[in-house]
């Protein structure tokens, strides 16, 4: 671990409006949160020296230096694997700042992805490249076109061995709606829905996926900033420290289309990541206050309840009904009420909901929170006071 | 977990020939699958210098190195894995979204298909399948999967 003057810290955060039509311009969403979180910070954009995305994010950073008025970037990079890469912004991060290339580094991501374009549905004009997409060639001719399909295909089998049901999965969806309906920022605010209400949803993928079971599209756009901790005590805000942050991919796997290796039971890349954190920062999941866990489908909490060292293999359904992931459960899961029902800005909106936890200035504040887990699959942050 | 925008949305039907099954997307290094598909073979690749057979297909053997591939025909013999229909929205390309589904071959390699000629309530995880060949709107074909027959 490096030296506590020289760790990295999430300083600032900022984010736009969650809606279904912004009615303005993904780039335009991009600058206002990334200002917001700059004046959160309390930090002149004009210092920003280093800045990610992901890789499908349609904001250059070119662009992104004109509306902000950036002098000088000395690193940037783009993240490849859609929003298992949300964690993964802060891994760079991390090392951007501790290792004394960037001083204020920003991180953004900004998407009209309801009114603009449908992230949910078939893309007819696409081609298998690297952007994350090389797998549609194998999916396409055989109508699973959309990520609701892929990700159905790769649970299947864990669903059907432990023999998850429909309510098993509704209770996720129950339980994010019930945290979103306090939380005033939250497309869904002010409407939970019950567990009759998510069976009588429509399928979207048979034998499955209900659309309560997914989430939203949505339009809108969250920034951070990072800077270490040596820089921090000048800003506004109490800094949030990045206490470990691990990144892993594994041979032959793939990211939603994982169909090609590994027992498609376990959820090994999960795993690793897991094993890392422990490693690096002697904190594991399990043992933060609050879960913050990428929910693009219900399903998916469930197999990363597991890789990351929650409970079990097989027992993550019963760990949802057991209550342990309520407000004052042991592990309170996403009090924003997660993409499914805060909003989806392609995970990011999870992690400025995990500084809030720590900050203790969140809609639905868990009590005395120490440390915070953020997680989207293929990476895992630890973050804390 | 989605590739780049693509065009207005906002409309859930489908659109284009509404039953024809969409044209595979064919690569240099994996045009050989799908030519093989046409002429009714069903294959794999497979290193030529340590015999292992990989799909989805890569332009070198990530054992050995070699890039001295060949192809295999495989038997055509395996089960079901996993099932899904995509309900909403609908399939494009298709009358009626078909099952997609995750095969394992006898061979070891696992691919995304369709299973074919087999209701609902009759599909059972592990059943066996057998290939079989379906036409694509341009005059290609794909392979799909139907019961195997008891033998």
């Amino acid at each position: 671990m490096v030296d506590s003057s020289r760790q990295a810290a999430i300083v600032g955060i900022g984010q736009t409006e969650f809606s279904k039509n912004s009615g303005r311009s993904e780039q335009q969403l991009a600058a206002e949160a990334i200002l917001l979180a700059c004046q959160d910070a309390g930090i002149d954009p004009s210092d920003i020296d280093g800045m990610t995305t992901f890789s499908l994010d349609n904001s250059d950073e070119v662009d992104v230096m004109r509306s902000l008025g950036c002098k000088e970037i000395n690193y940037t990079t783009r993240l490849p694997q859609g929003g298992a890469s949300s964690v993964a912004t802060i891994v760079h991060a991390k090392n951007a700042v501790e290792s004394g290339m960037c001083d204020v580094f920003v991180i953004w991501r900004a998407m009209n992805e309801r009114s603009q374009y449908r992230f949910g549905q078939p893309a007819m004009t696409i081609s298998p490249d690297a952007h994350s997409s090389t797998f549609l060639e194998w999916c396409f001719p055989f109508g699973a076109q959309t990520p609701a399909a892929w990700e159905a295909l790769s649970c299947g089998p864990y669903l059907d061995k432990y023999g998850v049901t429909s309510e098993d999965l509704g209770r996720i969806a129950v339980l994010m709606r019930k945290h979103a309906a306090t939380n005033p920022d939250a497309w869904f605010f002010e409407k939970p829905i019950t567990l009759e209400d998510h069976q009588a949803s429509r399928w979207i993928i048979e034998p499955w996926l209900h659309l309560l079971d997914c989430c939203q599209e949505s339009d809108g756009g969250v920034a951070l900033v990072i800077t270490r901790m040596d820089k921090a005590a000048d800003l506004k805000q109490k800094p949030v420290r990045i206490l470990g942050a691990e990144y892993s991919f594994l041979f032959n796997h793939e990211i939603i289309s994982d169909f090609y290796e590994g027992d498609l039971i376990h959820s090994d890349i999960s795993e690793r990541v897991a094993e890392k954190l422990v490693a690096s920062s002697g904190i594991a999941p399990k043992d933060t206050d609050v879960a913050m866990i990428y929910d693009n489908f219900t399903p998916q909490i469930l197999r990363q309840l597991e890789g990351f060292g929650y409970c079990g293999i097989g027992e993550a359904k019963d760990f949802i009904k057991d209550g342990h992931m309520e407000l004052d459960g042991k592990s309170p899961l996403s009090p924003n009420g997660g993409l499914m029902g805060e909003g989806y800005i392609h995970g990011m909106n999870n992690i400025t909901e995990g500084v809030r936890q720590v900050r203790g200035t969140a809609a639905n504040q868990v009590k005395d929170v120490e440390t915070v887990f953020l997680a989207s699959g293929v990476a895992g942050a630890i973050i804390g006071k | 977990m989605r590739p780049a925008p693509r065009g207005t949305g906002g409309d859930e039907k489908p659109v284009g020939d509404m039953n024809m099954r969409p044209d595979p997307i064919q690569r240099i290094d994996t045009a050989f699958f799908w030519e093989a598909c046409e002429r009714g073979e069903f294959v794999a690749q497979k290193c030529e210098k340590c015999d292992v057979l990989w799909h989805p297909p890569r332009p070198i053997c990530p054992t050995c190195h070699s890039n001295e591939k060949t192809t295999q025909k495989l038997s055509g013999k395996g089960k079901l894995l996993s099932w899904v229909r995509q309900v909403t929205p609908a399939a494009f390309g298709f009358s009626e979204s078909p099952i997609a589904a995750l095969i394992e071959l006898e061979e070891g390699i696992r691919l995304v298909s369709n299973l074919e000629g087999v209701a609902v309530e009759d599909i059972v995880i592990g059943m066996a399948v057998m290939v079989d060949f379906a036409q694509t709107s341009g005059g290609k074909a794909v392979p799909i999967f139907r019961a195997a027959e008891a033998s």
